[in-house]
């Protein structure tokens, strides 16, 4: 377990979950037309632990998002801390609230953004949807439009939110969803997923607003996402979460450390490599044309790297971590692996 | 700590009526959206009646009675136009069913998330609903009132008047709670449709829909001295279609009317704590089951 809790959460807890754990009942549905018949008068269902005792701390002004290969639990523990469910053991907090009392006082201090489940009306202008906001939770008017062209503006979205919301685009859709959930200035942000689907220039459009809004506000952010773009663009910590458990909780940077014994080096060739010489080199190796892509241990780098440039027909040389999907997925993976041990030793 | 709760309560109950007043006012802004389904839809509505003039001509040609459990012919048409009016105020089209679909697609989660209550936001759409209608529906309304005209009998007194437009708001309160306490059954069966339809089949029965509820007063139940018509006052459907209409007509009057509005209020206040205890419990197993 590595457990890295920043100096921010300890001084400022905004959210503290202890043990949280959520045991759904699903029913098994028979395939077939005679089982499910039969599965009118007998049911047979299982428990599925979606979260099996998770503690997390996270303070004021972070922004963490939380990864895992789908199933993993994330949207469980989002939907916990925003009170959309209850726990089935554990505690949690959030800003001093237990989220599924679902107070007013706590519903007014928090915003949830679920992937494309809309808080817009879809057959109205958004400004009408903001100024619905702007009433249940409570704004006063001069705050409430500068608030409003605040975030516009820095969205770049002014000339659509007169334009009914079923017209627009699903990057634009996405933009106006943001704009109506940071309204009411919630000091906790839950993030499902915001940039699924997007193109590139919407998904890093979004990226410096929610950096710029977080920091402004000191805003405490807890995102889900598959995208490491949005990780490495937004989050300094980062909390691994693999079949309900926490596999990792620590910085962006660590999880390279820790995780990767290799590096990548990118060696540009006068001319493609023939097998003699590709042999040479004596590290795995992947040849694309005149390029060729090792993976050289860490603690050899300084030692092989000039050998490398000193060779014959080396234009260009470059050494980069390993990509952050292929560690994170490589963390999965190997979670994956050792339960698969332990099923095997039962 | 209840002090200060006191001391804001007025002037939090003006903030909640006010948010109420900008959901109403949205609403009725998203309902303009389809003011153009209305029209058509209204007049079809009453392409029925045709049909009813007919029948009832027939039943009153093939006996020699002038009037049948007190209604004239004249009576009985005027009666189902009446029921139409009601049935404006009291039919919920779409409020089960779209109850259980924001449950079934999880769109319901936003009213756990946001600091509003779902079920005076399902009102003011309703009301917004209604008002676009009227708005829309009048035109066709007044037309066949007009051309009906003559079989009307004359207008009713002030007092009656009052006590129609009572039993018209109570009704519209007790249309809305009953059929949203029937989709929050949403809560536990993914399917509401089948039993909306078994609903809307009693309602049919013995709202006074298809015939007035006078006619019952002749069934024996079984117990002595009390007739079919006698129950049915004591449940909620009459209230939604025959109630209004007969005090128009005149048809219940005196201490009989003023206790079937008790009876009425009486429903309307049942079926909203009905609706708020499915609500409550409904998003408990919500929350409990997956959400």
């Amino acid at each position: 377990m590595h457990n890295i809790v920043p100096d921010a959460a300890a001084a400022d807890p905004v959210i503290r979950v202890e043990g949280l754990a959520k045991e759904y009942r699903v029913f098994d549905k028979p395939e077939g037309l005679a089982a499910s018949i039969r599965s009118l008068f007998h049911r047979t269902s299982r428990v599925v632990e979606a979260l099996k005792g998770v503690d997390l701390t996270v303070g004021r002004g972070e922004f963490v998002a939380l990864l895992g290969p789908n199933g993993a639990g994330k949207t469980t523990l989002l939907k916990l801390l925003s009170g959309i469910i209850t726990p089935s053991r554990g505690t949690a907090r959030v800003l001093g609230h237990v989220p599924w009392e679902r107070a007013d006082d706590f519903r007014r201090r928090f915003a949830l953004v679920m992937g494309q489940r809309n808080q817009l009306w879809w057959d109205l202008p958004a400004a009408e949807s903001f100024r619905l906001h702007q009433e249940i939770y409570r704004m006063e008017p001069a705050r409430f439009e500068r608030i409003r062209d605040e975030l516009v503006d820095l969205l770049d979205v002014r000339r659509l939110i007169l334009q009914p919301v079923r017209e627009l685009s699903l990057g634009e859709r996405m933009k106006l969803e943001l704009v109506a959930a940071l309204l009411h200035e919630p000091e906790v942000l839950f993030l499902d997923e915001p940039t699924i689907g997007l193109d590139v220039v919407a998904q890093h459009t979004i990226h410096e607003f929610l950096r710029t809004v977080q920091r402004q506000r000191r805003m405490t952010v807890v995102l889900t996402t598959h995208y490491m773009k949005d990780v490495v663009a937004l989050c300094e910590r980062v909390v691994v979460i693999t079949r309900g458990q926490i596999l990792y909780d620590g910085s962006l940077a660590e999880i390279v450390d820790r995780f990767t014994t290799h590096k990548i080096v990118t060696l540009d060739l006068d001319e493609a490599p023939d097998q003699r010489r590709i042999e040479a080199f004596g590290f795995p190796c992947e040849v694309r044309g005149p390029r060729v892509i090792l993976r050289i241990e860490r603690g050899r780098i300084a030692d092989v790297l000039p050998q490398l440039l000193r060779a014959e027909g080396v234009r260009d040389v470059s050494v980069e971590d390993v990509p952050l999907e292929e560690i994170v997925a490589g963390l999965f993976r190997s979670d994956r692996r050792q339960a698969e041990t332990v099923g095997a030793a039962r | 700590m209840s002090g200060v709760a006191g001391g804001t309560r007025g002037g939090s109950a003006l903030r909640g009526l006010r948010t109420w007043w900008t959901m109403l006012v949205i609403c009725i802004e998203e309902r303009l959206v389809y003011r153009g389904d209305f029209a058509l839809g209204t007049l079809m509505r009453f392409l029925p009646i045709v049909t009813q003039i007919f029948l009832w001509t027939a039943v009153f040609s093939a006996t020699s009675r002038t009037d049948i459990a007190g209604y004239s012919r004249n009576d009985i048409v005027a009666y189902y136009l009446l029921t139409m009016v009601t049935r404006a105020f009291s039919s919920m089209p779409g409020l089960a069913g779209g109850i259980a679909r924001s449950i079934r697609d999880g769109s319901v989660k936003k009213f756990l998330v946001q600091p509003v209550d779902y079920v005076s936001f399902l009102l003011a759409a309703r009301v917004a609903h209604k008002l676009v209608y009227y708005a829309v529906a009048i035109a066709p309304f007044a037309l066949v009132f007009f051309l009906c005209r003559g079989y009307f009998p004359p207008p009713p007194d002030a007092a009656t008047f009052a006590a129609f437009v009572v039993s018209l708001l109570l009704s519209f309160l007790l249309g809305f709670f009953m059929e949203a306490a029937l989709g929050m059954i949403g809560f536990w069966f993914m399917e509401v449709s089948s039993i909306v339809f078994g609903y809307m089949l009693v309602q049919y029965l013995l709202s006074g829909h298809m015939f007035p509820i006078d006619l019952l007063a002749g069934v024996p139940t079984g117990l002595a001295g009390v007739s079919l018509a006698d129950v049915v006052r004591w449940l909620p459907f009459e209230y939604t279609a025959y109630f209004p209409a007969a005090v128009w007509l005149g048809k219940v009057r005196g201490e009989r009317l003023l206790w079937s509005l008790v009876i009425e209020a009486g429903w309307v206040v049942v079926m909203a704590l009905a609706c708020r205890a499915a609500w409550w419990r409904g998003t408990r197993r919500y929350s409990a089951f997956g959400g």
